[in-house]
Parts: C-alpha cells; structure tokens; sequence
C-alpha cells in the first residue's frame, strides 16, 4: 500500500487478507499517528495500544493459518466513549461517570465490527453526555478540527469525526440523537451514516434521548460506511428499540448507479437559514444529481421545536438523580439546559410526541413519490473553537442551539440518513441524503455514485 | 406561559428536589424561556383527540 496513513477500510481490509501488510503494521501505523497527531486533534480519549496489538497479532495468525477473515480484516477503528469497552468506565463525555465500573464486556457493535475482523485503538472524546453540537468538552478539553485546528469538530461525536477526518482512523462509530454523526461528518469532511432508528442495536452504550438515540459509523468512503453498517447489522434482544429484521446487506448494490432513483430537494425550512458555503454545497450536489422535484416537509420548523422539548425534557429524565446530587459535576452549560429541560409541564411534552406522530406520517407520504431527499446537514462551516455566536438570515444567534436545525427534524423521526462531504475551501460542507426507513441501501447508492462523479470526497487535510 | 418564570422554577425545583443555585437560575431561565415557547409552537398545532404519541417506530 503506497498510503497507509489514508488507506481507506475496504483497502486495509483487502492488503491484510491478501498478505501485502500485516495487521500488526497497521496497527503500529495507527498507534504512531494517534502518538503524533492526538496531542493536537484531542479526539482519543483512551488508546487501547496493548488490546489492539493483541487482536493484530491473532488477525496474523489466522490468515496464516489460511482463515479467512471478515471483510474488516485489520481494519483500526475506535469508538465514542459512551460505548462500552471492557475495561474502560463509560463515560460518556461527563465527569460524573468516571467513576462508574469499567465495564465487563464490549458494546454488541463493537463485538460485531470485530468478529468482521476489525481492531479496535481507542475511545473518543465527545460533548458530555452527548448534548452537543460542538465537541467542546469541559472536562477532555475540545476536540480540534484536522482541517483547521482553530475550529470546532462539531458535537456530540466529534472525537469521532476529528479522528476519521484527520486520519488517524478510517472508521469510527459515534452516536446521533439530534444530529451527533451528521454535523461532525459535516464540519470535519468524512462519511457519516445515521441508520434507520431501530436497525443498529445500541445496547451497552450510555443513552441520551432513548426514544431518538441512534448509533453510526464514521467512515472516509461511502464503500467503508457501508461495510462498516454490514458488519453491525442484525436484531438484538439487549436492545428494546432495536427491531427483529433480517440483515438486508447494502454494500453488494452500492454500485448500481442512481438508476431511475427519484431524488427531491428539501424545499422551504431546509433552504432558509444557511451560510453561502451551505449553499454552495448544496448546489454542487444538485448539480451532479438528477433531481425530479422539490418537495417540502410540512411544519419542518415546528417539528424542530418539538425534536427539541422531548430531547431536553428525556434528557432530565434521564440524569435527574445525577442533577440532584452532583450538579456541580456537569458541564454548566449542559446542567442548565437539563434543569429546564425537567421543569416542561408534562401535557406540553406529550404534545410534542403527539406531533411527532402526525409529522412522521406526513414525511413518510413523501416517500411515496420520492426515494431520497437532498438537504443541508449544517448551516455553515465548522465555527471557531469558543464562538458563541453566528448570524443566520441577519439575525444573531446561539452557535450551541443552532448548529443542527437542519438535522434535528430528521433524528426525531428515525429516518436514515447519509452525510457526503462537499471538499469546499476553507472547510469542507456536509450534505444530507435522506431516505425512507431501512432504506439505507438508497441513500448510500446516492452517496458512493456522488463520490464516482467527484463531486463528494473526503479531502486529506494539510499536515495530515 | 407562567407570568413569572423565576417563581416557577423555584416551585419546580422544590417539587422535584433540584438544587438549583441563585448563579444558575438566569441561565436556566433562558433556556426554559425558549423551551416553553417551542412547545407552546407545537401545542398550538391542531392535532386529532385520537392521535398517540410516537416513541418506538414500527414500519
């Protein structure tokens, strides 16, 4: 392999099976990278060095022993730290949770992208107990842009893009309650998939939002996003979200073009509130489509509000005995938003979730004139590391609760959904596609024939 | 809407046994400011009495 340091997965995996590199080299090359790299991105967390060498050596073993391996074979990969890693306490991004036992076993996700042959190196850092946009985190410090390190990754998974993104890894999974996968993959300029709600088990992680937490890979080519989600697919019984379908495997109809696909912009709510550079992305993408129509998702604007009154209000159910006794613990900023989240009269959250019955039916009759609907992933580039605001439409408003009002009305729904990165300079611009439930296998098409056509691609940041 | 939010959220506070600090409370004020007026945008949304709210989706 000419570039090991920006190999994608799928090329990792075909040089360890077929002998041209042992696994143990690239693990040594990614443990030397992070070591390198890591002091300035600060997106691992935990470097699993001793693990990883260990799995190395027995993916050595086995192929010399003539097994054949999965189709990750030797593939480095590291996880959010809200996953479950034997060994580490989960912690979630917070303080709090450091104390918590390590945990005994392996996330099923993990468990499975190993039993595909890949490696894990590490955890990632992320915005504490994943109420973030923007992967500055109080107690890890911020995780840091590889395309400019002056900016924000963008939240909550931002180790995760940072660590994709800068190539220190060619996978790595993360978690989307509002927005989590899509806006790092979106400011960081990575593949990010955020599956239909339900198909990724997400046992043993640490929850946010239950009722819209999702898990997802990270990955530099839509081929490793979808070998990545192949590989973690099935039903699991740990889980009472995660539904009992059988694998339907996306990587083998990747290649069959856009076809008589019916591919529709997102009109109205999703065309309002966007930097130029949003434009431009979308633009770009609109041009290398053939899109048939624009369509427009009713109350998009309304169905945000109420994507963020059930998150907040879930969230402080979740850490109520946590803001009772440990307050002082927290982020403040994440606290505060917790503490009102606990204080919404209940007939307004019920509201909310009744709405959010009405709107998912209203989008899932779209599906049946479209296959996937293109919109922006975030508003602008990744912000400055400590911005606080930005203007949008010539009014000025909070970075932190506005990063994702283009993928909050998405989330809350369970749609899947594929970021593309647009290699835009300064930073690159993420893209939403968005299809219909456990329709991944159409948004990826989209997203590995944009990339054919070049208009999408996860560009190697200066200096890495 | 409560007239009076800072009323409120001592109310709630003591009913729910949070510790909220004097410092905190402009913040937290601000946030449930603009949390009740998005759930007010959505409570006014005509819905029908036989609609269920959404938690785990089945398709």
């Amino acid at each position: 392999m000419s570039d090991l340091d920006w190999s994608s997965a799928s090329a990792i995996a075909e040089a360890v099976s077929s002998r041209k590199v042992p696994a143990l080299d690239v693990v040594n090359g990614v443990l030397t990278r992070i070591e390198k790299h890591n002091p300035v991105l600060n997106a691992f967390t935990d470097v699993l060095a001793e693990r990883a060498r260990a799995k190395a050596t027995k993916v050595d073993s086995a192929i010399a022993r003539g097994e054949k391996l999965g189709p990750l074979a030797g593939v480095p990969f590291a996880v959010k730290n809200l996953f479950d890693v034997e060994g580490l306490p989960t912690r979630a991004g917070s303080k709090i949770n450091r104390t918590r036992a390590a945990a005994t076993r392996d996330a099923p996700l993990i468990e499975r992208l190993e039993a595909a042959g890949a490696i894990l190196v590490g955890a990632l850092n992320m915005g504490e107990y994943a109420y973030d946009f923007t992967g500055e985190n109080i107690h890890d410090g911020p995780s840091r842009n590889p395309h400019d390190v002056t900016r924000m990754t963008g939240g909550s998974s931002g180790g995760s893009g940072g660590a994709v993104g800068g190539g220190l890894v060619p996978l790595a999974l993360g978690s989307d309650t509002n927005g989590s996968i899509r806006v790092p993959a979106s400011f960081c300029g990575v593949f990010g998939l955020k599956p239909t709600y339900g198909r990724l088990s997400r046992a043993r992680s640490f929850p946010f939002v239950p009722s819209f937490d999702h898990l997802g890979p990270f990955a530099r080519t839509a081929r490793d996003l979808a070998a990545a989600y192949d590989a973690m697919q099935g039903p699991d019984a740990d889980d009472a979200a995660c539904v009992d379908r059988p694998i339907e495997l996306v990587s083998p109809l990747l290649d069959q073009g856009l076809g008589d696909l019916r591919i529709a912009l997102a009109g109205g709510y999703f065309q309002k509130n966007l930097f130029p550079e949003a434009k431009e992305a979308i633009a770009r993408i609109t041009k290398a489509l053939p899109l048939s129509r624009e369509v427009e998702l009713p109350e998009a604007m309304r169905a945000r509000s109420a994507a963020y009154v059930i998150s907040t209000c879930e969230g402080a159910s979740l850490h109520l005995d946590r803001l009772r006794t440990r307050p002082n613990d927290f982020d403040p900023a994440v606290r505060d938003r917790l503490f009102a989240g606990a204080m919404i009269p209940a007939p307004l959250v019920d509201r909310a979730q009744k709405f959010r019955r009405w709107y998912r039916a209203q989008v899932l009759e779209l599906f049946k004139s479209v296959d996937v609907i293109i919109a922006p992933a975030t508003p602008c580039m990744a912000p400055k590391l400590g911005q606080t605001t930005f203007v949008l439409d010539g009014v000025e408003l909070p970075v932190r609760a506005n990063i994702g009002i283009h993928t909050q009305p998405i989330s809350f729904i369970g749609l899947p959904v594929v970021v593309v990165p647009v290699p835009l300079e300064p930073m690159p611009m993420g893209v939403q596609i968005i299809a219909a439930p456990w329709r991944e296998d159409t948004a990826l098409r989209v997203a590995h024939a944009l990339e054919q056509t070049g208009a999408v691609l996860a560009k190697r940041p200066k200096g890495f | 809407m409560p007239a009076d939010l800072d009323t409120y959220i001592d109310t709630v506070a003591e009913a729910l046994a949070l510790p909220v600090e004097e410092a905190w409370k402009p913040t937290i004020r601000a946030n449930l400011d603009v949390s009740l007026k998005m759930a007010w945008m959505v409570q006014e949304f005509p819905l029908p009495d036989e609609i269920e709210p959404a938690s785990i989706y089945r398709v």
